[in-house]
């Protein structure tokens, strides 16, 4: 059809571009179509899976999506065409994607939830477990509520101030062959397993004939938030305008001061939201502790001295005790473990909601 | 090729906000038609109801009609995709694929639409990027990626993919916004060699040029911020400059106010 | 900077104000840099004496070493004469976390394409929220969920693949007992990264200009050639970097296998058999009963793995740096 137009641009024969109908409407499937589709492969997986007599309703459930997909591309690619059929496919199996991940993760949240409130009481949160048997009931989490919250405040205190120095250097003084070197460095560390950083506190350890306390744990934590409290607080200053820097470096206000009372002021909602998501993933740190704290029945508040506990370490012991009353208080530990890291992320992220900085994003 | 789009009643919302109230015009085909209009008056957001760009924005919304030739863009049956190859648009900043080659770029367009022999494809480019009077400038590097042109060939790039899946209409939201006064030039002769074969329809901030490449210009306007925009008048370029009919565009045009 | 211009206190003499401004200034601004630069040198300090500390600890270890460090299928330092290899911890770490980037990659792109490009604006914004949540859920809830609720649960699904994949091989199982397979871990793994990876490459999805998105749009793609056109070309360097982040979580994790895996000190093929071992899950078990030499061998161990995760980190790097020139994220 375009040949009619021919033009002086035109000098030979061009093949047309487009093989296209004349006509914008296009045969379509109802808007209902998809919904129909994942019923009747609802159906058929379910009548496979009866008629072949699996147990799992995954396999069920596998089959169903699998179906679904199947289906749709075949329904669309005869009643509408090829491109919509891709298209349609694409998005089915964005759907099963997201609902095949779906399930693990609500079930792991539901059963944590489910689980963890049976056993999960004042006395439970009041009591630690001396002299508890592995088949008695009772006994609670309040020797490893403390190891937890002494050992993560004390990473807290080393990490938090090393961490956001190095971030202040990076952004404010860092020029040149050290601030590469921390840069890289800093990515390389954050990279590092929580187990091999226990593993290098344990080396130390050995070295220096040190005893477990609850203060190795906290070195060996101390190593995996940092890197965390740089890059976030890098980030967060990197936001605050130049602006502000020149205009009270103008005013004759010395570099040090500048960043005191002017920059640091400025992207302090996003540094303590970065802290605060920094110390939610180092108290759900198991590994490390195993190596060092050493784990504890009893209350000990003394984080220099003596071995200790901590709330994922109790998880993982009562885990291993393995019966039904430990079990429960393992969901019951998990419970309150998620629920402290999880208002740990709330807060912070209100944190960062509410003091962003009216400049940024 | 090159069709008549017919508007009437038509209306488009951003969410409950509504943009432009009531719009019915006529676009003649293989002519130049220039929406001119005050900053926010929602001659952009029309634009984009042409080929329903409109409804791809977060809550955007239309009602009324336009025919393409007596076919109903907004009708039950009608695939958007459809639409949007039938009526090209171009933007106001060159957005070439960046991951991609000048010659995949222009042929983006024809590779989603079916399967080219290699040779069908390559004259399919030439042609186009000739038709976008860019050929002479990139015949040698068509494997360079597209993001290393000037703002000026970049844009006409554009057009070139535009033009590539030879569409019906071509719509232009401010193309040389973004350029220096000689790519503008260049963009501007090419819209005048590319009415011979398009329906062409451009928003423009710039009121010389509206009097400089279309045939026919519509006035767009407002009554305040917030009230939603309304096509004033639609007519001949010439008389629009010279004696518009009402007295808004009149003000308009000679500078006293917008 | 020296010249304190006192623009707020004019009436005080300006000589007086300059020496103390410069005084408390220079002093300052020299203790500051002083401190934030000493706190980068100590990170790099830190650095070091982790590989120098490791390596030293590790080599003790190795020297007493009877078998060969890389090929023993053995884990006995206390026996006599002492024994240990990393055969079998090098091949399960390897082997459940290529499962694990296997299943998860793939269905992160897809959830991560879900919320920024498919699922009703309503829909999008909490469940964005609720994966950032999932991501921040400790490993050893993942560890207990999966020895308590996922292993009995795959039982089912492991017969049917023994029943209908059986002649690949991979998927035979030989052997009778629960599902406490590295294929098992595999699944855990992926389950556990996938709210990480998801939350970071929907991030970069997001961050797509939206005027590439409206070039596709434009030429009359459909949802899904918007997507191949502009969305995943933007993206693909940032899926990488996602899932290097990932595929670090998934080797170095101990806790999560440690749970779940029935170690043994054997390399089958058979995915679905109990059995096998990781270097982080290694260790955590061995750990209890270990003397000192036992302990500097867990700790050669925990090198190769340090070593594996800065190799891993390193491609990542190196990919994201080649990538850069083409991925348009600086047009």
């Amino acid at each position: 059809m375009s040949q009619a137009a021919n033009t002086g641009i035109q000098e030979r024969p061009v093949p047309t571009a487009p093989k296209r109908s004349t006509s914008l409407s296009t045969r379509a499937l109802p808007r209902w179509a998809p919904f129909a589709f994942a019923a009747v492969a609802i159906a058929l997986g379910v009548g496979t899976g009866m008629a072949a007599g699996w147990q799992s309703r995954t396999q069920w459930g596998l089959v169903s999506a699998l179906l679904f997909v199947v289906i749709s591309y075949i329904t669309t690619s005869v009643v509408e065409n090829r491109r919509q059929a891709k298209d349609r496919l694409a998005t089915s199996i964005v759907w099963v994607c997201f609902l095949l991940a779906v399930v693990p993760l609500a079930s792991l949240l539901w059963t944590t939830i489910s689980r963890g409130a049976e056993r999960l009481d004042g006395y439970f949160l009041t009591h630690s477990m001396a002299g508890v048997l592995g088949s008695e009931p009772t006994g609670g989490v309040y020797h490893a509520l403390i190891g937890t919250l002494e050992q993560v405040g004390i990473a807290t205190l080393i990490a938090a101030p090393i961490g956001m120095l190095t971030a202040v250097y990076l952004v404010e003084y860092g020029k040149g062959a050290l601030a590469k070197a921390v840069t890289f460095f800093v990515d390389v560390m954050t990279g590092i397993p929580s187990i091999v950083a226990g593993l290098f506190i344990l080396s130390i350890m050995l070295m220096t004939k040190t005893q477990p306390s609850g203060l190795m744990g906290a070195l060996a934590l101390t190593i995996l938030m940092m890197p965390v409290v740089v890059r976030s607080t890098e980030e967060m200053l990197k936001l605050v305008p130049n602006e502000l820097r020149e205009a009270s470096l103008a005013l004759g206000v010395p570099k040090w001061r500048t960043i005191l009372k002017v920059v640091l002021p400025t992207a302090i909602g996003g540094i303590t939201t970065g802290v605060m998501l920094a110390i939610a993933r180092i108290a759900g740190e198991t590994a490390p502790i195993m190596l060092l704290v050493f784990g504890s029945q009893l209350i000990n508040t003394n984080p220099f001295q003596g071995a200790q506990s901590s709330l994922p370490f109790y998880i993982w012991e009562q885990y291993k005790v393995g019966t039904d009353q430990s079990y429960d208080r393992a969901w019951a530990a998990a419970l309150v473990l998620i629920a402290f890291v999880m208002i740990l992320n709330l807060v912070a992220r209100g944190i960062a909601r509410w003091k962003a900085p009216k400049t940024g994003r | 090729m090159a069709k008549r789009i017919d508007v009437s009643g038509l209306s488009a919302y951003y969410g409950s906000h509504l943009a432009i109230e009531d719009i019915s015009m006529t676009v003649e085909p293989r002519s130049v038609t220039a929406f001119i209009g005050p900053s926010g008056c929602g001659k952009s957001t029309f634009l984009r109801t042409l080929n329903r760009m409109h409804e791809v924005t977060p809550g955007g919304r239309v009602e009324g009609k336009v025919l393409l030739d007596d076919e109903n863009l907004y009708g039950a049956n009608v695939d958007p995709v459809t639409v949007r190859r039938t009526v090209g648009m171009v933007f106001q900043r060159p957005n070439p694929f960046p991951t991609m080659s000048i010659f995949d770029n222009v042929a983006a367009g024809l590779r989603l639409n079916g399967s080219y022999k290699k040779s069908e494809l390559s004259d399919i480019v030439e042609k186009s990027l000739r038709g976008a009077n860019l050929w002479n400038e990139v015949k040698d590097r068509l494997n360079k990626p597209g993001s290393g042109l000037s703002g000026g060939q970049q844009q006409r790039l554009c057009i070139a993919r535009a033009i590539a899946v030879e569409p019906e209409v071509l719509l232009m939201d401010e193309p040389c916004s973004a350029l220096d006064p000689i790519s503008t030039l260049a963009i501007e002769d090419l819209i005048g060699e590319l009415k011979e074969r398009f329906t062409i329809v451009i928003v423009t901030h710039n009121m010389q040029q509206a009097a400089r490449v279309s045939d026919r210009t519509a006035f767009f306007n407002l009554a305040a911020v917030g009230k939603p925009g309304k096509l004033i008048e639609i007519d001949e370029t010439e008389r629009i400059f010279s004696n518009p009919s009402v007295q808004a565009t009149e003000d308009y045009i000679s500078g006293r106010f917008g | 900077m020296a010249s304190t211009t006192p623009i707020d206190k004019p009436p005080a003499p300006p000589v007086a104000l300059k020496r103390a401004g410069t005084k408390s200034g220079r002093a300052g601004d020299k203790v500051f840099l002083g401190l934030s630069k000493g706190s980068g040198i100590l990170l790099l300090v830190l650095m070091a004496s982790i590989a120098v500390f490791l390596t030293y600890r590790a080599s003790l270890a190795v020297s007493r070493n009877e078998g060969n460090f890389f090929t023993t299928f053995d884990w006995n330092p206390a026996g006599d004469p002492p024994v240990f290899g990393i055969a079998v911890l090098l091949f399960g770490t390897i082997v459940s976390s290529v499962i694990a980037m296997a299943i998860a990659v793939p269905v992160a792109v897809g959830i991560a394409l879900f919320i920024s490009h498919y699922a009703p604006r309503k829909l999008a914004a909490p469940l964005a929220y609720v994966v950032d949540l999932l991501a921040a859920v400790p490993s050893i809830v993942y560890g207990i969920w999966g020895a308590l609720v996922l292993v009995p649960y795959l039982e089912g699904p492991n017969l049917w693949l023994d029943q209908f994949f059986g002649w690949t091989y991979l998927f035979e199982k030989t052997e009778v007992g629960v599902a406490r397979s590295l294929f098992t871990v595999g699944i855990l793994l992926a389950i556990m990264i996938l709210p990480i990876v998801t939350s970071v490459s929907r991030e970069v999805f997001l961050q797509v200009p939206r005027m590439n998105e409206e070039a596709a749009l434009a030429l009359g793609a459909t949802r899904w050639e918007v997507i191949r056109l502009s969305v995943l070309p933007f993206g693909r360097s940032g899926v990488i970097s996602a899932s290097m982040l990932g595929l670090g979580r998934a080797l170095g994790e101990t806790m999560a296998v440690a749970t779940v895996l029935s170690p043994s000190f054997i390399i089958s093929g058979h995915l679905l058999n109990p059995g096998g071992g990781t270097f982080a899950q290694n260790i955590a078990a061995k750990f209890d009963e270990a003397n000192e030499f036992g302990r500097d061998a867990l700790i050669a161990s925990g090198l190769v793995l340090f070593v594996l995760t800065l190799l891993v980190n390193g491609a990542a790097r190196l990919i994201i740096a080649r990538r850069k020139e083409y991925s348009g994220a600086n047009a």
